[in-house]
């Protein structure tokens, strides 16, 4: 429990990676959790089918704000055809804690909005598990 | 700075003994309970109560013609007059048992707010009110046509009077809604003054007490509301609350909820309803949590209420201070000593699901988000709180532990 919040975790939170906004982002999403207030945008960049660069802002807790920026370190310069296989266990890897049921929503704000900027780019639906109306969370493509 | 001295009437080591839970230990720490305004924990005597009921008094109410049937209706009926004197009202025909306090404000929406309030009508609620309170009259005023008004507040979070004053030119105000303690805030209202600004617009008062009930002395004669709502889980029961209303206005109001138990002869054509308060206690109520609700109220009274409300708010004033000690953390609502045993507040720039999660790994249980009171956040720009509240098992000790705690949250979080 003491090591909850694990340096890796305070690093990403202190120092957030790819914060901020794109001038010409190809694809963006954002997502609110209603229940706790964490809010989620993102903008992604695409070049030839490769995310070039990408973008988090928001606001919220340590593990939403931590878990977006891990996770934009682990797409940035992935083809896009890559992010897909991208699910739950990948963030849940990345910050290397176990998490409460609430919590868990929290860190799955990030990758929840990627999901829905990566069905806007490819035209493809949202795959089931994240268009899940029962998880409260609110995604909107910008 | 001073900080409050505490001074306390009650026997603590004598209470905690009574709640079980208070002895097991959190993530191997002392648990420090600080989240009794969402529920309260639960005395042995309450538990005992209701598997008592079980063991020994178990059946359904008002129809069995044999022993048992008659045991549960008696202890049932003995918990609605036990109900009866803790919100001293004089009359146990307008005590009805609901399951908590939503229920009790819906019974008031749908079956008050549906028959006397229409088109062209106001209602008026409070910018502080938990969504309870909140909801069922905006819901209302969508499906009648009335207007809803809020009353606003000032920046310590009381009611605001010129917003009071701004209001007193609103017609047809049917029906005011307000907390008599925040959930958020603590902040306690003027029942009384505002019973009096209700009756002389010509409209009924209803009062959300499910904060205030479990923590001070309530007397609904002296408020002069005419509706009343508690929840047993906040003061120390089960799953069984109740609605106070006046009983000229519940023998007004149709039922809310219609079937069994509510009715006095039914036909095919035709339906004559029950007596109050079994009007509006439509089926099978809750037995064995309504009975353990009658024993919560006599263990609360055992105490003394106005020794719990002593109690609280020198330990209010104590934590007040003390988190106004600390640098980094900012605290909303009242200062004490006009305040209930809430605190409000956050460090430095952390998010509250991160100062609760620190605080959890001490064993320390607090409330983090908008406590059911998105209105009350936007009015604050704010998105969440750190929600601290006392009852009657909580000391000092506990207070110490919240303070020690945040400081662990901020060693985390660099504030
Ligand atoms: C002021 C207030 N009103 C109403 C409620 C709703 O209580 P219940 O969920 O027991 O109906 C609460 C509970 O949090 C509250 O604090």
């Amino acid at each position: 429990m003491d090591d909850f919040y694990r340096e890796n975790i305070l690093d990403h939170y202190n120092n957030p990676r790819n914060h901020g906004h794109l001038d010409h982002p190809s694809a963006a999403a954002e997502g609110v959790n209603p229940l706790c207030g964490d809010e989620l945008a993102v903008e992604l960049e695409v070049h030839d089918g490769v995310v070039t660069d990408i973008r988090y802002s928001g606001r919220g807790c340590a593990i939403s704000q931590a878990a977006a920026s891990m996770l934009s370190d682990v797409v940035k310069g992935k083809p896009v055809d890559q992010l897909a296989q991208i699910g739950k266990e990948d963030v849940l890897e990345e910050l290397g804690i176990p998490l409460s049921p609430i919590r868990l929503k929290c860190a799955m704000l990030s990758v929840g909005v990627l999901k829905v900027a990566l069905s806007e780019l490819t035209g493809e639906p949202l795959p089931p598990e994240w268009n899940d109306p029962s998880d409260g969370i609110e995604w909107k493509s910008a | 700075m001073a900080v409050a001295e505490f001074t306390t009437p009650l026997d603590l080591e004598k209470i905690r003994a009574d709640f079980p839970i208070l002895a097991r230990p959190v993530h191997g720490k002392r648990l420090v309970f600080l989240d009794s305004a969402a529920s309260s924990q639960k005395p042995r005597q309450v538990i005992e109560t209701l598997v008592d009921v079980y063991e020994t008094s178990y059946a359904n109410v008002h129809r069995g013609v044999y022993y048992l049937g008659a045991r549960a209706t008696e202890r049932y009926e003995g918990a609605r007059d036990i109900m009866t004197g803790f919100v001293n009202a004089n009359d146990r025909r307008e005590v009805i048992f609901v399951r908590e306090a939503t229920e009790a404000l819906n019974l008031v929406a749908y079956a008050y707010g549906r028959t006397f309030v229409g088109p062209g009508d106001a209602i008026v609620a409070t910018e502080m009110e938990h969504h309870s309170n909140l909801v069922p009259w905006q819901f209302l005023a969508q499906q009648t046509g009335a207007t809803l008004h809020y009353l606003r507040l000032t920046d310590d979070g009381s009611l605001d009077p010129d917003s009071q004053q701004r209001l007193a030119a609103i017609e047809n105000v049917k029906l005011v809604a307000v907390a008599h303690v925040s959930n958020s805030l603590g902040t306690i209202n003027d029942i009384p003054a505002l019973a009096t600004w209700a009756h002389e617009r010509g409209a009924v008062l209803v009062v959300d007490g499910a904060q205030a009930a479990p923590h001070r002395p309530v007397d609904v004669q002296a408020l002069g509301c005419d509706f009343y709502a508690l929840s047993g889980h906040k003061m120390c029961g089960p799953g069984a609350g109740i609605l106070w209303g006046r009983a000229e206005l519940l023998e007004k109001m149709p039922p809310f909820l219609t079937g069994g138990e509510m009715i006095r002869t039914v036909s095919l054509e035709k339906t004559t309803w029950n007596d109050l308060p079994w009007k509006f206690e439509a089926g099978t109520p809750a037995i064995a949590e309504s009975i353990a609700l009658g024993a919560a109220a006599q263990y609360l009274q055992g105490i003394g209420m106005e020794a719990i409300e002593a109690h609280e708010h020198a330990l209010t004033a104590y934590a007040y201070d003390v988190l106004d000690g600390i640098s980094g953390v900012t605290q909303y609502g009242p200062k004490p000593p006009n305040r209930a045993g809430i605190l409000s507040f956050n460090v430095g720039k952390v998010h509250p699901h991160d100062v609760a999660q620190v605080l959890d790994s001490e064993g320390i249980a607090v409330r983090a988000g908008h406590h059911c009171t998105q209105p009350l956040m936007r009015r604050f720009d704010l998105q969440a709180t750190t929600r601290a509240s006392v009852y009657l098992y909580n000391g000092r000790d506990d207070i110490d532990a919240l303070a020690l705690g945040i400081e662990k949250v901020k060693r985390t979080f660099s504030v």
